[in-house]
């Protein structure tokens, strides 16, 4: 009887815990929600001061949206994101592994774990404008190349497509490889130490022991990173923008689909906006709907199962 | 004896990495440093790599201008980035824990709905955001810089995957029986547990609202009240009236030293939680 | 339990769509509350009693330095100068929001849409608006500034002195003038001194500026100027205000929704391509105002010349040369042209509209406050009369970094000659992005009809109302 009473109390636990997220989050984030869909069937923007709209037009922005080159700023993005991604997840998970791997005897740890996070405190605005002066074609990195003697002639770094996408790339893999070192060491030093000594004892490789205990046991901090990756991604606006001074230049390779989105924010379409949201937010959706099914395709406590498969095979070994 | 061989060689490996990784991301703060010691002047007749004698003009410059309050800036932002740092990140850890501690009817569906929610770009609801603070009268305040991010579905998540490695009900479960009341287990025993992960979540979220432009610049407008990069833009737009690429460099440099010690203080702290806060099974 | 949670849902969603949909009405209704409280404004008990806060908004700090250089009635600034208070206790609040991005047209829009229901304390009282968008805030529909003879500034009288392209940039498409100015922006062609010796055998602004006189000439000179390993201009978009300034038919015309691209605009994209294939501009300087057009100006840099208004000789060019005074010497350019200007605006609703007529007759038609702008910041100002006397005064308006040239000789005879292009209010997303969208074709990267179609795109995701592009030729 007594226990009953109590289980049922715990429920109430639940809802109390987390209502605070739910009342900020209808309050901050569905109410403007709504207003973005809403309008997203509207004719609805700023002609000079003049305020046009608001009429309802049905799907018309979608349809319009669809005509444009909306799929190609989405190949953009991807692209971008690709480029920068690879690379920081590769480099990260090798870094993570190094850190936690006590024989490897790494010097001055703390010094290196400071600096691979430091270029994620600069904002990527300033990030990028760095980048601007520095690999302009007169700028200190074309000097330094042409004085080594790689070059006579100084490269055009922006003013190709490959070079535009590879400084976005690297200033991405740049400002997130740390951030994401740390975050995957924070997920390596949860595993408990005894797996680790027991694969030991067994004469596990460190190759073995990264791909058969390491990767499972971290897979929901790596799908985490994964996603927030995504997300990321999908956002990027404030490198490429700042890089080719909103023009997504050359010939409009390097401009995301936030970048498109801040163009039609920018006439203050609030119809052409919204739609555009709207497609956003779907295809982020499903993206991270596999993703997540992806990475927990066993059990949701995919974890825990990996943890207790490992204790297993270290049993009958 | 074969294996220490090649945990030499990984070891060299190691460090030559780090080392050339280390050298590309102090290379841009050691460029943007140097550059905030020249003066415009010297800035244009093209890139030196010593520093030059033009810092504490430059640091003049910044701070006597009364068309960009930097230092007020900077207590603005630590204000924002603080607040939003520490709410974020309890109420955050407080929403994993209640649905991964609790069976309640609509857990799945809470959990599912946030999830869902995770991958909604900001930019998104800027436009009705900016409606809805202006009628509830909260336009031109720090506020909603500040209490949307109760609601932060990535942190969320990072909390809950963390509860998931790290708590084991039982721990709860004993403390239930020593008669703590929820509340009192959240706080006294499960946050310590959370300690890493809080602290990862506080330097992420403290960085990110520290950088933050696109909702600041829609909802800020008078001088009093600008964070620090939207100083930097306003720096950047004062057109060919009143540009000084010394100036900028050295308001950039201002801008991320509050924001580097914040750093250095913390990634001690962080370093030391995660080996001490590894839950033992 | 389910049922009421979702309830409470549908609850929540209902009421979020009446909220947003409450919130749209008072900023539609403000709107039109705006256009008709300009009568109210200043025919009603308003004029009588004067507001205590004066709001201007700005870009910079322009127009509150010469205002407080020449304004008698400016009694102190704040040691941070936003706010400036007047003998007669007003204060005068400025209010600054960066160019960059549209931050400041997006500001003062919303400003301008909360226009009537603000406090009056709050309200604008002036504003002020660049050429590239004067034509958004004169026009008579939008009714955001207030025609100069409703505030009782007769143009025909009071402003006769100004030059009459500024009046006509500063009228709406009936001719009421709805702004003014204290500074005109007539442009010149800049050399250094070094390059014209070595070239031509003479530094001589006379003799010089025969061979920049027009376009055809500028072609033969240009190739000398390459035979010696000199680019003529840094970058394509030096040139383009000649052009741009010279179009026939408005970019837009009043009332249509097509845009036309002027045959003198083609007539620079293709000259633009030519010289750049030609090697007479320096390929590695892609647009203006970046750091590679900055070292252009510098002593290393190969470049001849520079086309610029006063401003530009003063802010750009002083400093990013790191030589010595006296390299630079300025002559006529290949074509008249203006470039920029800031027009000030009295804002529709305004409480103060005695002050800001007062403010504005100070600051744009007082022939010795204008004269003594110019001497303090070499702006060339708008009175016609003043600028003559100035164009004989060598003494006094001698330039040290041009080698003693008295500029204001070159720049009086291309300010009369000016005729404003036709405007619309379209001009500043019309002139940027056909900029920024031949600049890949000029690089090499993109054919020139796939330059058209990604000017189309920009254009109408800039300006949804546009339906068409016609393209001249």
């Amino acid at each position: 009887m007594k226990t009953k009473n109590k289980s049922i109390d715990y429920s109430k636990w639940g809802y109390i815990f987390i209502l605070p997220f739910f009342i900020s989050f209808f309050i901050f984030s569905f109410i403007p929600l709504a207003d973005t869909i809403r309008y997203s069937f509207f004719e609805y923007y700023r002609s000079g001061i003049k305020e046009i709209g608001p009429n309802f037009v049905g799907m018309a922005n979608y349809k319009n949206l669809l005509a444009s080159d909306m799929l190609k700023y989405a190949g953009n993005t991807l692209i971008l994101w690709v480029i920068g991604f690879i690379p920081q997840i590769v480099i990260a998970l090798m870094l993570a592994a190094w850190f936690v791997d006590a024989r490897l005897k790494i010097r001055g740890q703390q010094f290196f774990k400071v600096v691979i996070y430091l270029p994620n405190l600069i904002m990527a605005s300033a990030f990028a404008m760095l980048f601007f002066t520095l690999f302009s074609t007169n700028g200190p990195v074309n000097g330094m190349l042409m004085s080594i003697g790689i070059t006579k002639e100084p490269i055009d770094f922006t003013g190709t497509v490959f070079g535009t996408r590879s400084l976005v790339g690297l200033m991405n893999f740049l400002m997130w490889f740390g951030n994401t070192t740390i975050m995957l060491m924070a997920a390596i030093m949860g595993i408990s130490a005894d797996i680790f000594e027991a694969s030991e004892i067994d004469g596990c490789n460190s190759i073995q022991r990264f791909f058969k205990i390491t990767l499972p046991l971290i897979r929901p901090i790596l799908a985490y990173t994964l996603i927030t990756s995504i997300i990321g991604g999908l956002q990027m606006f404030d490198v490429p923008q700042i890089l080719t001074n909103g023009q997504g230049s050359p010939d409009r390779t390097s401009t995301t689909l936030i970048m498109f989105l801040n163009n039609h924010l920018k006439s203050r379409n609030y119809g052409m906006a919204g739609a555009l949201s709207v497609y956003l937010f779907i295809v982020s959706g499903i993206l991270c709907f596999f993703v997540y099914r992806m990475t927990n395709n066993e059990d949701p406590d995919g974890s825990k199962a990996a943890a207790k498969k490992a204790k297993k095979a270290q049993r009958r070994g | 004896m074969k294996s220490k061989k090649t945990d030499g060689l990984r070891s060299a490996i190691a460090h030559v990495v780090l080392v050339i990784l280390s050298f590309m991301c102090l290379f841009f703060f050691y460029i943007l440093i140097v550059n905030a010691t020249h003066s415009h002047a010297d800035l244009q007749k093209g890139f030196s790599a010593l520093p030059g004698n033009y810092l504490l003009k430059n640091l003049m410059n910044v701070a006597n201008d009364g068309t960009f309050p930097m230092f007020r800036g900077i207590l603005n932002s630590l204000i924002v980035s603080g607040l939003s740092a520490a709410i974020c990140t309890y109420f955050s850890s407080l929403t994993a824990y209640g649905i991964y501690a609790y069976d309640f009817k609509l857990k799945k569906v809470a959990f599912t709905f946030i999830m869902a929610i995770l991958v909604m770009p900001t930019q998104v609801t800027a436009m009705g955001f900016l409606r809805l603070i202006t009628n509830m009268g909260m336009y031109d305040s720090l506020l909603p810089l500040i209490i949307p991010s109760i609601a932060s579905p990535s942190v969320f998540y990072f909390m809950y995957s963390y509860l998931q490695s790290s708590l084991p009900m039982s721990l709860v479960e004993a403390a239930r029986i020593d008669g703590c009341g929820e509340f009192k287990i959240f706080n006294r025993v499960v946050l310590p547990i959370m300690k890493p992960a809080i602290a990862v979540q506080a330097i992420f979220s403290f960085v990110g609202s520290w950088n933050n432009y696109f909702v600041p610049a829609l909802v800020i407008q008078s001088k009093d009240k600008m964070t620090v990069p939207i100083l930097i833009a306003t720096l950047r737009g004062a057109d060919y009236m009143n540009f000084d690429m010394g100036k900028i460099y050295m308001m950039i440099t201002v801008a991320i030293v509050p924001i580097i010690i914040v750093y250095l203080l913390l990634s001690k702290y962080i370093i030391a939680g995660i080996t001490l806060g590894g839950v033992k099974e | 339990m389910k049922k009421k949670y979702i309830s409470v849902l549908l609850m929540a969603a209902l009421a979020a769509g009446t909220l947003s949909g409450c919130g749209s009405t008072p900023g539609s209704s403000g709107n039109s509350g705006g256009t008709s409280g300009t009568n109210s404004g200043s025919s009603g008990g308003g004029s009588t009693e004067e507001g205590k806060v004066i709001n201007i908004y700005s870009w910079n700090t322009e127009f509150s330095e010469r205002l407080q250089a020449v304004y008698p009635e400016v009694k102190e600034t704040s040691s941070d100068g936003t706010v400036t208070t007047l003998n007669d206790g007003t204060e005068i609040h400025w209010i600054i929001n960066p160019n960059q991005d549209g931050v400041y047209q997006q500001k003062l829009d919303e400003a301008l849409l909360n226009q009537a229901s603000a406090a009056d304390d709050d309200k604008v009282d002036i504003f002020l608006s660049e050429t590239d968008y004067v034509n958004k805030y004169t026009d008579a529909d939008a009714g955001a500034a207030i025609p100069l003879e409703e505030l009782g500034i007769n143009p025909d009288t009071d402003l006769a002195d100004q030059y009459e392209f500024t009046k006509v940039t500063a009228s709406d498409v009936n001719g009421v003038q709805r702004g003014s100015t204290w500074q005109c922006c007539p442009g010149l062609l800049v050399y250094r001194r070094d390059i014209a010796k070595d070239v031509f055998g003479t530094d001589d602004p006379e003799k010089v500026g025969e061979k920049v006189k027009d376009w055809d000439i500028m072609e033969k000179t240009a190739e000398e100027l390459k035979a010696k390993g000199y680019y003529t201009f840094s970058s394509y978009a030096d040139t383009f205000r000649l052009f741009s300034n010279s179009i026939s038919e408005p970019w837009v015309k009043s009332g249509e929704t097509t845009i036309k691209v002027d045959q003198k605009i083609m007539d620079w994209i293709d000259m633009s391509k030519k010289w750049l294939d030609l090697g007479y501009l320096d390929k590695t300087v892609k647009g203006q105002f970046n750091s590679d057009w900055n070292q252009a100006m510098g002593s290393k840099s190969k470049v001849f010349a520079f086309l610029f208004p006063a401003w530009g000789i003063d802010f750009n060019l002083k400093d990013n040369w790191d030589g010595k005074d006296g390299a630079w010497a300025v002559t006529n350019p290949p074509q008249e042209y203006n470039w920029g200007g800031s027009y000030v605006h009295a804002c529709t609703g305004t409480d103060n509209p005695e002050h800001v007529k007062d403010i504005i007759l100070a600051v744009t038609a007082n022939k010795d406050n204008l004269l003594k702008i110019s001497k303090e910041y070499l702006d060339f100002t708008n009175t016609k009369s003043g600028m003559q006397e100035a164009a004989e005064d060598d003494k006094s308006y001698a330039s040290d970094f041009l080698g003693g040239q008295n500029t204001f000789k070159y720049f009086t005879p291309v300010a009369e000659n000016i005729t404003i292009a036709p405007l619309s209010s379209y001009d500043q997303g019309c002139v940027e992005l056909i900029q920024n969208a031949f600049s890949d074709y000029f690089q090499g990267q993109i054919d020139f009809d796939k330059a058209k179609s990604n000017f189309e795109t920009a254009i109408i995701e800039r300006y949804p109302e546009l339906t068409e592009v016609q393209w001249a030729q």
